[in-house]
């Protein structure tokens, strides 16, 4: 019988042997159908063996292969917070391997995503299996480079070069920050593996600069504005799946960073450290939804969501470490569970609707939603997977996201019993931001479904669509099943999850599993419960009614007539409501003054028989007040030193001998 | 007996320094390779007398390679190539003499403030070797930042790396396998580096580095 971890490891070398197997076979016909086919085989493995430990509440196994630093090796672990990060790893995984196998066929290149598409997959593994820094970061380093040259895949398109750059930018930066957090940590002695990490005593100081490294190195993954610049550019350049695998999977595996630094290796947390994620999590949040509202491009605005979706995360990672550092273990928990159920809820959905954009591109070539339109009578399925994720993402009930967003309330409404003043008003007001966001994503959803699968088609593209074929089909209904499922019991889920609570805080949410018709009771019956069954059954029954009494009461005659069209009558599709008129009420309230959004009409002279035209002017503040100043530094201080290529010989000398004395003389002077 | 001894390596030692100075203001090629000879000389005696006081008799091989080597075959090969490109007239356009020499001064009173503060604990013998060796190190590279022209400059190399050949046999007990690598490493250079005369000598008709400048359109 060999170890838990020791499973994951053999799946991932198998992941690895079907890069290889992939480069071999990369030219023939039939390689999409078997690199696919193994990763998803390997995937639902990996999957079934980390839910079961995950539920088993097997005890964390430990493995350390001779390979790495000659006197380090590498150790990997499987602990139950791995354990849950495997899972959605995993499942994302088959997920997007499922996808795959259909989408895969339209590839125009294969052998430039084929080969990539396994080893990206291992390196996110690996790094939720890494147990000492130098593993760590040779995964994470292993990870954002296979998923690099999957942005670039499609590198002739002119966008797309732009992205891998800043990406590659972005990612180096981070992971330096990794560097030197994990620098921090391992103290004088040097100690690289995690578990002799956890027994260092930190000073306040020291523990703030990893945790402001850690926001740097695992933001920058994760999208935490304003280090989110490279994520709506990356994820969208890729192939869909793997835009589904980078948004749904990749910034949860930047979050379980995260969570083992600050949570579990840094020893206790201080509450300010609480208050800085906290704000840091509410901002990203509206930030990101906002960026998403105001997006032509249906997978930018998926990009842009998954930015809100991690603010939401780190908000309530913010919670956990301020009730953890006051000692309310059972509102920790709470905080922690509704944080991890949000990632899972998260790579759901997201990889849903990412696998949905991805069908409308393959069978309209478009991206643009102000070229859609009326797809629901072209791709019945289709539209309503996507209107189930965008029904999920918007925290309706009664689908998942509802459920992790009102656990991570009920934490908000914990905050009164905070000791610290701060805490007592910060908490409410990011509590305040973080339902602003919600509400705004659920209108940037509306926009999102409306504009592209109502309405008339606005191009020929849109009109021609048809259905996908079964393979994505049935990756999305199952996704959208799950969705549903973890929405009506998740009873369950948060079962699943108290040992990875149990591991990190200390506490657990009560069990749920004992509650009456499978409600969820956070704290106690008499302050809070909710019941996605009973909601269920409550929507559909009453809708059913509605349907039934309208059927039953009205005529039956059949008539037909003109619809209102407001006073208009224009029959041209493109007269219809369109995604930048829908936002316009949002971006006039709150785009003035975030991205000093402005309209001007260009209204030609009577006689002149131009169209007139609207024009909006709209400016990113990230890049032109933060990114714009770095780069145009940098490029001074570049071509400044550029100089020192062309100098003599002899001033090449009195630069070196100039450097030495100056040495000499600090060393005589401070000695 | 003893401090006969220290004497003695003190003087030899110190005598490099001076030659060293003597270099700075040497603006005709054959008077700057007949110091450069000597130079090569005063460290032969230097390195022969450490063998003597620390009974080291492998530091007499290092003695004779700095005797054949630098002071022999070095010289009268630059002294060959010099005849060859024909500028044994040209007279140099260093930088003034006067502020050479204060250069000069100022890195040897560095050196000693810094060698005999940091080797504190050392023996006294060691300390001062190392000072000196550390002033000739910087004398030569003040000869090399202050020279255009190429022979000169390959000069100011040479007598830094007689600079180190002191400095690593004042420390007892240094390998043999070091300075022999050292010397012909010298070797190697010097041959490059005349190999390297001759083709801008093709070129270029001069060994002015300044003219190679000019090729490449830089201003000096």
């Amino acid at each position: 019988m060999i170890s838990t971890v020791a499973q994951q490891l053999w799946c991932v070398a198998a992941l690895l042997a079907t890069t290889v197997l992939a480069i071999a076979t990369s030219r023939s016909r039939r390689s999409t159908a078997i690199v696919y086919g193994a990763t998803f085989a390997i995937s639902a493995i990996a999957l079934a063996g980390a839910l079961l430990s995950l539920i088993a509440h097997s005890n964390a196994t430990e493995l350390i292969l001779p390979v790495g630093l000659p006197w380090l090796g590498s150790h990997f672990r499987l602990d139950a917070l791995a354990a849950f990060f495997l899972a959605v790893v995993n499942l994302g995984g088959a997920a997007a391997s499922l996808y795959g196998l259909g989408y895969g066929s339209h590839e125009s290149t294969p052998h430039r995503v084929l080969p990539f598409f396994p080893a990206f997959l291992a390196g996110m593994n690996l790094v939720v299996l890494a147990d000492d820094a130098f593993t760590y970061l040779l995964c994470w380093e292993f990870m954002s480079l296979a998923s690099w040259a999957l942005v670039m895949s499609h590198h002739r398109e002119a966008d797309n070069a732009r992205a891998g750059y800043v990406y590659l930018v972005m990612a180096s930066f981070g992971t330096l920050a990794l560097l030197l957090a994990f620098g921090l940590l391992s103290g004088a002695g040097g100690s690289y593996s995690f578990a002799a990490m956890r027994g260092i005593q930190h000073t306040p100081s020291e523990a703030a600069l990893v945790l402001a490294l850690m926001l740097l190195g695992a933001g920058s993954k994760a999208g935490l504005v304003p280090l989110h610049v490279w994520l709506p550019l990356a994820h969208p350049a890729a192939p869909s799946h793997v835009s589904a695998l980078m948004s749904g999977v990749m910034t949860k595996v930047a979050v379980y960073g995260f969570i083992r630094v600050v949570f579990d290796l840094l020893g206790p947390p201080s509450w300010s450290a609480g208050v800085v994620v906290l704000i840091l999590g509410g901002v990203t949040a509206v930030m990101g939804i906002l960026y998403a509202l105001m997006e032509k491009d249906l997978k930018r605005l998926l990009a842009y969501s998954t930015i809100e979706n991690i603010g939401v995360v780190f908000a309530s990672l913010g919670l956990a470490l301020a009730f953890q550092a006051n000692g309310y273990g059972l509102a920790a928990a709470l905080a922690f569970t509704a944080a991890l159920f949000h990632v899972l809820n998260h790579s759901f959905f997201k990889s849903l609707l990412f696998f949905g954009a991805g069908a409308v591109l393959t069978s309209t070539g478009e991206r643009d939603m102000e070229r859609l339109g009326g797809l629901i009578h072209r791709m019945p399925l289709t539209s309503f997977v996507f209107l189930v994720g965008c029904v999920a993402i918007s925290a309706l009930p009664p689908f998942n996201g509802f459920v992790s967003e009102w656990l991570m309330f009920q934490a908000v409404l914990q905050s009164p019993d905070l000791p610290q003043w701060m805490l007592k008003i910060m908490v409410p007001a990011v509590g305040a931001l973080l339902a602003l966001a919600a509400a705004l994503a659920a209108a940037c959803f509306v926009k999102a479904f409306g504009i592209t699968f109502l309405g008339r088609a606005r191009s020929p593209a849109a009109e021609a669509a048809g259905e996908v074929d079964r393979y994505c089909l049935a990756a999305m209904i199952g996704l959208a099943a799950l969705c549903f499922l973890a929405g009506i019991l998740p009873g369950l889920v948060i079962d699943a999850l108290s040992p990875v609570a149990m591991a990190v805080i200390g506490h657990r949410m009560p069990v749920q599993a004992s509650d009456a018709w499978l409600s969820i009771v956070p704290i106690e019956e008499s302050r809070s419960s909710y019941n996605g069954l009973l909601v269920f059954i409550f929507i559909t029954a009453a809708a059913s009614l509605a349907v039934y009494f309208i059927h039953r009461f009205a005529s039956r005659a059949i008539r037909r007539g003109p619809a209102w069209g407001c006073g208009f009558t224009d029959p041209a599709p493109a007269a219809q409501y369109s995604g930048v008129s829908f936002v316009q009420p949002i971006r006039r309230v709150f785009g003035t003054l975030i991205f000093q959004a402005s309209e001007h009409v260009d209204m030609p002279p009577p006689g002149d028989l131009r169209p007139a035209r609207l024009r909006i002017d709209m400016h990113d503040p990230v890049w032109e007040r933060l990114y714009t100043p770095v780069t145009e530094t940098v490029w001074f201080f570049a071509d400044r030193l550029n100089q020192l290529q062309f100098l003599t010989i002899r001033r090449y000398l009195s630069l070196v001998f100039a450097t030495l004395v100056t040495l000499l003389l600090a060393l005589a002077i401070w000695s | 007996m003893h401090n006969l001894a220290f004497d003695i390596a003190h003087l030899l030692a110190g005598g490099l320094v001076l030659i060293s100075f003597m270099m700075l203001y040497q603006d005709r090629l054959y008077a700057l390779l007949n110091i450069f000879a000597a130079h090569a000389v005063v460290l032969a005696l230097s390195v022969a007398w450490q063998a003597f006081i620390q009974n080291a008799p492998h530091l007499y091989v290092t003695a004779v390679i700095a005797l054949v080597f630098k002071a022999i075959i070095i010289p009268v090969a630059l002294h060959r190539i010099v005849k060859q490109l024909g500028i044994h007239r040209d007279i140099e356009t260093a930088v003034g003499i006067g502020p050479t020499m204060l250069a000069g001064m100022g890195l040897v009173a560095l050196s000693m403030v810094l060698m005999l503060r940091v080797t504190g604990a050392a023996d006294p013998l060691a300390r001062e070797d190392l000072a000196f060796a550390l002033s000739v190190v910087l004398l030569g590279l003040l000869v090399m930042v202050t020279r255009r022209n190429a022979v000169s400059q390959v000069v100011g190399f040479m007598s830094l790396e007689n600079g180190l050949v002191l400095a690593a046999t004042g420390a007892k007990g240094m390998p043999l396998v070091v300075e022999i690598s050292v010397a012909f490493s010298i070797l190697i250079a010097f041959i490059v580096i005349g190999v390297f005369l001759f083709r801008i000598r093709e070129r270029f008709d001069t060994v002015d580095v300044g003219a190679l400048d000019e090729f490449r359109g830089e201003r000096r």
